[in-house]
């Protein structure tokens, strides 16, 4: 019985442990009833990309800026992020931001933050639910703007070296079928080929969004088009990268004065960084950056005003010369950078 | 009079065990109470959503319960709850069949890995480890041949039942003062069912009382005229019902199948076993422990969240100091028991 007693003590002792854990970083908040409470629920540390969208929220919503962020990671795991919006919803935030693993299965939990009356942002991927009325706005990437952009550079280029007449032959590398970044920069590109009576989409096949497949892509493209092949459209870096691999070996230059030029997405330190050395020539931003946009729909939703349910983050296009100084799209002028070292050590990822 | 005395003994160890870890659920609940009350801890919804989210898992637990009272083990339920996943929401939304043919399939599923893994575990004598090690890869590969994408649940039906709110007749006010009532979901009702009838099985019933008499020793159950192997395999028949319902029940609460879905949920399953009481040698465990052990991990994972900023990697490495700290009390008991008979002897 003595032992039992102790060891039911030592337990106690275990969980009070934890407990005062988490009461040290609690101790004095709340005294300020105008600070607003965030609850973020985000996806993982999967990336650099991630990691940088978490650190802009981090930053954004700071206590200093009389905000009090509750972050959780879900570790990629759909079940985590549905347990962590009920806790947010217990815990009465006055909003809960979302940047979910997956795109459906939100119907329920989100049903349930709608009835506490808790204001649903959706970050990054979009949802899939029965009812729109479910969260209040989404905040993320235009991939059809980008797919646009990087197109209305590739004509400016062109026009530029006087090929603007001759035919242009482009295969796409695209992306995981169905993702909405796939979607958006595929249809940017077939819009844009339609315009153009010179060019000639040749191929377009998936690489999956890795290094591996897109190697391999570009490897069974080079097989069957060969010399024919003048613009290679990448919808990621990492597609880049492998095609760049396959290109060389296979004896090829890449780049400005080379047989071909390859085109990505995302802007990644590394892409950039290809980007510099003229192997890829064109790299049009996916911006990681949700924060300052979503406390803007917050603010406005503090003043009581409505948002408009889609936002879009402002997303820059990176090049490797300064041929092309601005592209237009849809009557709206884009800013072209030409890349440095300098640039690359000045961005936030 | 020494018999007795030996079975008094290791009933106690096994109540022991349970009661230590209602304890350690108790003060964990109540210091986060006391700590977090400006933050909705102490309302019931908290509690509640412990059983909301984690009805699935409860379910699942118990059949590794059952499993792990006879000396198995059964690592493939993760990959048999994807399979349900997907399965069920393949035969709704590209097939167009009903609800209740969903949830027919996933039971369905659930016992063809039943009857499969007890067949080879029980009558050719192959490892459960490696059995449901070969299931597990088995359960995550076919969930990828039926579909790579995600499929998204539509049917009208089946999300009635998953929005299907019951409400309770308490509740509390939120800080404008509205009156939530608290609420729980059929998922829930049916996993506490599933941890009441299989209490009483395990206890009174035939069946249950031969599982832990082929857990704690399989040669003397044998003896005992058992028919160890029949008994074995019903045993991991159930555990696959259960896998399957509890997937199903899993499914009802993400509206979703796709490949990724329940990946290390076989580990919650033994950790929560575990934490609540059941010897991994077999021979000790209850049910009801396996619910407290999930209610742990729950609870460890709303304090985490609760709190805002300790990353929520803390939990795994909560849940792993506790797991420790049961593995080592069990062995102090095993080592005191075993004392006790040799001294017996």
């Amino acid at each position: 019985m003595r032992k039992k007693l102790i060891a039911v003590l030592m337990t106690a002792c275990m969980a009070l442990s934890f407990a005062a854990c988490g009461s040290k970083s609690t101790g004095g908040e709340n005294s300020d009833k105008k600070q607003i409470t965030v609850g973020f629920s985000q996806v993982g540390a999967e990336s650099d990309w991630r990691t940088a969208n978490s650190k802009s929220m981090k930053e954004t919503f700071s206590e200093a800026n009389g905000y009090k962020l509750i972050f959780d990671d879900a570790q990629q795991k759909q079940e985590n992020q549905i347990s962590a919006i009920r806790n947010f919803i217990q815990q009465e935030v006055d909003y809960i931001v979302l940047a979910p693993v997956t795109e459906s299965g939100w119907d329920t939990v989100l049903k349930e933050a709608k009835d506490a009356k808790i204001p649903v942002i959706i970050v990054d991927r979009m949802v899939k639910v029965s009812d729109d009325s479910l969260y209040t706005a989404w905040v993320g990437s235009n991939f059809e703007l980008e797919g646009k952009k990087a197109c209305a550079w590739l004509d400016a280029y062109l026009k530029a070296n006087k090929k603007d007449t001759s035919e242009i032959n482009i295969v796409d590398i695209q992306g995981t079928i169905g993702a909405s970044a796939q979607i958006g920069r595929t249809n940017g590109l077939e819009a844009a080929v339609k315009e153009h009576s010179n060019w000639n989409l040749l191929a377009k096949e998936s690489g999956e969004f890795t290094q591996a497949k897109g190697q391999e892509v570009m490897e069974s493209m080079i097989k069957q088009y060969g010399k024919k092949i003048n613009v290679v459209y990448c919808e990621n870096d990492n597609e880049a990268f492998g095609a760049i691999d396959a290109l060389t070996t296979a004896g090829y230059k890449v780049g400005k004065d080379g047989d071909v030029i390859v085109m990505s997405f995302d802007s990644t330190n590394a892409g950039l960084t290809d980007v510099t050395s003229g192997k890829v020539i064109l790299d049009t931003e996916c911006n990681p950056l949700h924060g300052p946009r979503v406390k803007e729909i917050i603010d406005k939703l503090q003043a009581k005003q409505s948002v408009d349910k889609q936002q879009y983050v402002d997303e820059e296009i990176f090049a490797a010369d300064d041929t092309v100084k601005s592209v237009t799209v849809d009557g709206k002028e884009y800013k072209v950078t030409a890349t440095t070292k300098d640039v690359i050590s000045k961005r936030a990822y | 009079m020494m018999k007795k005395n030996k079975s008094k003994n290791s009933l106690n160890s096994s109540t022991f065990l349970l009661l230590v870890t209602i304890a350690l659920f108790a003060v964990m609940y109540i210091a986060g109470m006391i700590i977090f009350n400006d933050r909705g801890f102490a309302s019931p919804q908290m509690f509640l959503n412990l059983f909301i989210s984690n009805a699935g898992l409860i379910v699942i637990g118990c059949g590794m319960t059952l499993v792990m009272i006879t000396g198995g083990i059964d690592i493939s339920v993760g990959s048999v709850t994807a399979l349900v996943c997907m399965s069920a929401a393949y035969a709704m939304e590209k097939k167009g069949m009903s609800a209740y043919t969903a949830v027919g399939i996933s039971i369905g599923v659930g016992i063809l890995f039943g009857i499969v893994q007890g067949y080879l575990v029980s009558y050719l004598e192959i490892q459960p480890f490696i059995v449901s090690l070969a299931g597990l890869f088995f359960g995550r590969g076919l969930t990828a041949v039926i579909s790579t994408e995600m499929i998204s649940i539509k049917n009208e039906l089946f999300l009635k039942w998953a929005n299907c709110k019951i409400y309770l007749p308490f509740g509390t006010y939120n800080k404008h003062g509205a009156y939530q009532a608290a609420y729980i979901y059929p998922t829930v009702i049916i996993a506490l069912a599933v941890i009441i009838i299989l209490t009483v099985v395990l206890k009174y019933s035939k069946f249950g009382r031969a599982l832990y008499a082929i857990g704690g020793n399989q040669q003397s159950a044998l003896m005992m005229g058992l028919n160890v192997k029949r008994m074995k395999m019903q045993a991991y028949v159930l555990d696959g019902f259960l896998a399957g319902l509890g997937g199903f029940l899993f499914c009802l609460n993400s509206c979703a199948g796709f490949v990724e879905q329940a990946k290390g949920l076989e580990m919650d399953a033994i950790a929560a076993a575990v934490i609540g009481g059941t010897l991994l040698s077999g021979g000790v465990g209850t049910v009801i422990g396996t619910l407290f052990g999930v209610l742990i991990k729950g609870t460890i994972s709303s304090l985490i969240t609760t709190q805002g900023t300790l990353s929520s990697w803390w939990v795994r490495i909560t849940l792993s100091a506790l797991l420790c700290f049961f593995i080592v009390l069990q062995a102090i008991i095993a080592y005191t028991k075993k004392k006790n008979i040799n001294k017996l002897e």
